[in-house]
Parts: structure tokens; C-alpha cells; sequence
């Protein structure tokens, strides 16, 4: 029992610890702002499943990546990019989308499955990719994750106002010129950016722990899309970061602490809002069962 | 008008008197629209005067949902010209409104009626819209001219169909357009709300003077307040005053075959036009 809690939560030499995983730290902070806000989008359009396909091929190409010595950066990179333009150039109707990713992403796995059995180096590395780790994020690799975010943050907001109307309303959105297949390819581009960043640090297996469950919560909380966005951006982050800070000193990956927060953050949110939606009830039915207020 | 309209065949008749003041906000000449290998009509001239309800009427697969996808620039015409004040379609006029059927089943839960008539507002700007009193303001004025200041902050997926219509007629209204576009907006609401949802757009109309262009299946909702009817069918069309057009020689004409317009009650009912082939609707591009 001592054993397992002690894998589990080990606070010794934390100080050292930070001192030396502070980087992950930070890059979990900035996925978490990032993540939390396109999340918000995943669920007004419906790409849940999109998200899984795209982080499997990202998986795979990271996975080449450390096989064939390129660096997973780049390989995660490059396999989410073509996930998520496959996915938007096949993929415009839902029953279409599904099928494309259904199809895609067991080929993916089977691909990231062979690289990573080829890899002769350290199977801590390999496990990583799929469940998270937090190996130290050295500065250039920091640098590029902060970069990467950053230009998906600039990219969603200057897209913002088209693609919320193209994602809730797109009938009127597109008789209002607003190009709705154009905002449809840049947001999966977008995504494919978060995915490739999300994989490197929860691991592809995770990834809707970020991109999916804090806005699931946030909209537990409230109706309308911006201030959606700006809880789920809380949820994310605090999941990330406050997963990265129980994870250091244990020995098993970031990925189940990262979950079990964003997990208890949406049962938190789904209790508030089933309580909201019971005194709404009833504050309707006093209205009605009271004559003149109706 | 431009030359576009010059170059149409000069022996088309105008749809109207039109000396009467401003020139038609809408105007089609000779207009074909084929989608694949289907001609859906042609030959299709109208005039749509600045505050003038118009209503669009024939069978499914007529064609009626494609004339405002044509007009909205989304289906080019294949023969003729079409203007929308002095202009060829084309796309994202923001002085046209559209009113699409209501269904807003998941998307529906995820804003509120504020939310949906500011998309109408801003929606199709770049950049994320940073919360301004102003925008704010115009928001709470339009739900209020519309009647729907009461469940503008709930979501709009859990109002009933005629609420739903109230907030899309507020998000069109947002930006004060000159023709409206109305898309079968009655379709699966029940009596009292059809009523209303025509009382309020006949009323928005002539406060603010736009055209209307109205796609319904069936005409006895808007009969009250119609000028006058586009009956499209058999790839041709007839206009006119309801009392013209809905009559069983002109429809029969119209199809070629014998079509029974009964009047019981006040009301119209089209007996026998036959439906047409069924095609598949293009996604929108």
C-alpha cells in the first residue's frame, strides 16, 4: 500500500525536482491556455473523434521522428498537419469526417506501433508519446512548443468572430459570405498545431483531456461561447499544470493526474449546472402557478 | 442599372409599373438556373420593389430554395442576369437578410439568443470582438423590436420553434438590409407561431421599407399580407396577385396538367400539381 502512495506522491526533494522540470511546468501553463481555448470550438463542431484521429497520426509521425533521428517535434508535427488536412479536405460532412478518421487512425497507431518496436533507444521514451511524460523540456524545445502555441492563439483570434458563426450557425454564416470552408481547413491546421504540442506532453492516448473535457465543463457552466472559452482556458491550465506538479515526484506518467483533474473539474461543473437547471425548474413553476406573472 | 441588363433581351416585359418612385431592389431577366443536369426554371423575370412581399410557392424540388441561393451568389445562373440593387449576385451582401428554417438542435445549446442576433451583427468581421456597451446595446434594442428581450440570455436550443424565429428575424434585421430572404421559416411551427412570425417580418417591412422574398409550401399563412405570388413549377413560373395566380386554369397552364385550386373557408388549397424529380441539393460551397 506505502508502495503504490508512494509511487504515486512523493514530495522529497521537491525543490531539486522543480528546479529541473520547471520547463514543463511552463509548457504545460501555455497548452493549457491554448488547448482550453480551442477546445471550446472542438465542441461547437463536432470533432471530438477528429481530435483522436489527428493525435494517432501525430503519434505515428513522432514516433518516425525518433526513429529516423529527425526529432519528435517535427515528426508529431508533421503527422498531425496531414491528419488534420486530410480530415479538412475529406472530411466537410460529419458522416464522411468520421469515416476518414475511423479509417485513418488504427493505420496511424499500426504505423507509430512498428516505428517505436524499430527504436532501439530507451522504452521510457517510447511509452511517453502515448501516455505523457515529463522528461526535461530543454530550453529550445520550449521555445518552439511556446512558439507553436502562440501562433495558434494569434490564428483563433484573429478567426474568431467568422469561424463562431461558421461553427454555430452555418447556414446563415454562409449566406452572410462569412467563407465557411475556408475557416474549416484553417481551424483544423489550428488544431493539428495544438495536437502535436498536447501529444509531446499528456501523449496521443490523452489528448481529449485537453482538447475535449474543459470545455465539456465550461459549458456545463454557462450558454454563452466566450465566457465557454474562458473557463475552459481555466480548467486546462490548472488541469495541466496542477498534473505536471503531482507528477514529478512520482514515477508513474503525467497522464492519469492531468485526466483525473480535468475529469473532476467536469463533475464539478456537471453538479453545478444540474443544481442551476433544478432551481431554474423551479422558479418557472412558482411563475406559472402564480396568476398575473406568466 | 448596368449594361448587364441591356444586353438581356429588351421583348421581356417589366414584372411592374415601375415609375412608381425607387427602382426594384431585387430584379431577375431571363434567368435559368440548372443544377447537374436539371433545369429547375428559366426564362424568370421579377422585380422586387423596395417593401414588397413577395411569396415563393410550387412543389417540392421546384427550385424555390435554390431562386435565394442564387440570389445569395451561391448558384450562379446559367442563362440570364440577376441584380440585387444594381448589382450582379454575389456573395455575403450584408444588405441582405436571411431567415433559414429553425433547427438549432446541438449548436442550439451552446449560445443564447443574444449570442445568435450578434453573430447577425458582427459575426462575418475578423478578429474576436472584444465585449463593447455599443454592441451590446444595438443587441438589446433588435431582441427588443423583435419581442425577445425575455429569453434573450437563455439557450437558444431550448426555445420553442416561433421564440427561435423571433431571434433569427432579430439577427437579419441586425443588419439592416434591404431585401429579406425568408426560407421556408414557417416549416414545423404550429399555428399561432406562423402567425406571428408573419405578422412580425409584414410588420418589420413596412417600418423599414425591404422587399420580401418568402419560400413557403404553403400560401394561406401569408395570405393577409402578400402583394404578390412567384408560382414555381414544371421548370417555368407565373406571377401575380394571389387572386390571379392561385386559380386552377393558370396552374394547370403552368403544369400542363389539370391542377384544382380549391378556395373553402378562406383558405387555398392546391390539389394535383405534381411533384417534381427529386434531385440531390449540392452542398453549399
Amino acid at each position: 500500500m506505502d508502495g503504490i502512495w508512494g509511487q504515486l506522491f512523493n514530495f522529497s526533494d521537491y525543490g531539486q525536482l522543480f528546479a529541473l522540470l520547471h520547463n514543463s511546468v511552463i509548457a504545460g501553463g501555455v497548452l493549457g491556455l491554448v488547448g482550453g481555448m480551442v477546445a471550446v470550438f472542438v465542441m461547437q463542431r463536432d470533432l471530438a473523434f477528429a481530435v483522436h484521429g489527428t493525435s494517432e497520426l501525430s503519434f505515428a509521425g513522432g514516433a518516425a521522428g525518433l526513429l529516423f533521428g529527425i526529432g519528435v517535434v517535427p515528426g508529431a508535427l508533421a503527422g498531425s498537419l496531414v491528419a488534420a488536412a486530410l480530415i479538412g479536405i475529406f472530411g466537410a460532412r460529419a458522416s464522411r469526417r468520421n469515416s476518414v478518421i475511423g479509417v485513418m487512425m488504427p493505420f496511424g497507431l499500426g504505423l507509430g506501433v512498428l516505428f517505436l518496436s524499430l527504436y532501439p533507444g530507451r522504452s521510457g521514451n517510447k511509452f511517453g508519446l502515448l501516455t505523457g511524460q515529463i522528461v526535461a523540456v530543454d530550453d529550445p524545445r520550449l521555445t518552439v512548443l511556446a512558439v507553436i502555441c502562440a501562433i495558434v492563439a494569434i490564428g483563433m483570434l484573429v478567426v474568431w468572430r467568422p469561424l463562431l458563426f461558421a461553427s454555430l450557425d452555418p447556414e446563415v454564416a454562409a449566406a452572410r459570405g462569412v467563407p465557411t470552408r475556408f475557416l474549416s481547413f484553417v481551424f483544423m491546421m489550428l488544431l493539428g498545431l495544438t495536437v502535436a504540442v498536447s501529444v509531446q506532453i499528456v501523449g496521443s492516448l490523452l489528448v481529449l483531456s485537453i482538447l475535449v473535457t474543459p470545455a465539456a465543463a465550461a459549458m456545463r457552466l454557462t450558454h454563452s461561447p466566450n465566457r465557454a472559452v474562458l473557463w475552459s482556458m481555466l480548467f486546462a491550465t490548472v488541469s495541466m499544470v496542477g498534473g505536471i506538479l503531482l507528477a514529478m515526484g512520482a514515477t508513474v506518467p503525467i497522464s492519469p493526474y492531468v485526466t483525473t483533474i480535468s475529469f473532476t473539474f467536469y463533475l464539478m461543473a456537471t453538479g453545478i449546472g444540474a443544481l442551476r437547471a433544478r432551481r431554474a425548474a423551479w422558479q418557472q413553476s412558482v411563475v406559472q402557478a402564480t396568476p398575473g406573472l406568466g | 442599372m448596368t449594361d448587364a441588363t441591356l444586353a438581356a433581351p429588351s421583348s421581356v416585359p417589366t414584372g411592374q409599373g415601375s415609375p412608381k418612385g425607387p427602382g426594384p431592389v431585387l430584379s431577375l431577366r431571363g434567368a435559368e438556373l440548372t443544377l447537374g443536369d436539371r433545369r429547375l426554371w428559366s426564362g424568370l423575370d421579377l422585380d422586387l420593389f423596395p417593401g414588397e412581399f413577395v411569396a415563393v410557392l410550387g412543389s417540392n424540388g421546384s427550385g424555390k430554395t435554390s431562386l435565394l441561393r442564387a440570389i445569395l451568389g451561391e448558384y450562379g445562373l446559367s442563362a440570364g442576369t440577376g441584380e440585387f440593387l444594381g448589382h450582379p449576385f454575389h456573395r455575403g451582401d450584408p444588405r441582405i437578410g436571411y431567415v433559414p428554417q429553425h433547427h438549432l438542435s446541438d449548436a442550439g445549446v451552446m449560445m443564447r439568443g443574444r449570442d445568435l442576433v450578434a453573430l447577425g451583427l458582427t459575426g462575418h468581421r475578423w478578429g474576436p470582438g472584444w465585449p463593447s456597451p455599443r454592441r451590446r446595446a444595438r443587441v438589446d434594442a433588435l431582441l427588443a423590436e423583435v419581442g425577445a428581450l425575455a429569453y434573450a440570455d437563455a439557450p437558444v436550443g431550448l426555445l420553442s420553434g416561433g421564440e427561435q424565429q423571433r431571434l433569427r428575424i432579430a439577427q437579419a434585421l441586425a443588419a439592416d438590409p434591404q431585401l429579406m430572404l425568408c426560407d421556408e421559416p414557417l416549416a414545423s411551427l404550429d399555428l399561432r407561431a406562423q402567425a406571428e412570425v408573419v405578422g412580425l417580418i409584414d410588420a418589420q417591412r413596412r417600418r423599414r421599407g425591404f422587399g420580401v422574398l418568402f419560400v413557403t409550401h404553403d400560401v394561406n399563412p401569408v395570405l393577409e399580407v402578400v402583394d404578390r405570388v412567384l408560382y414555381l413549377g414544371n421548370g417555368r413560373f407565373r406571377i401575380g396577385p394571389p387572386d390571379e395566380v392561385m386559380r386552377s386554369e393558370v396552374l394547370s397552364d403552368l403544369y400542363g396538367a389539370p391542377v384544382e385550386v380549391i378556395r373553402a373557408g378562406g383558405r387555398i388549397v392546391v390539389v394535383g400539381a405534381p411533384e417534381q424529380p427529386h434531385h440531390p441539393v449540392p452542398r453549399r460551397a
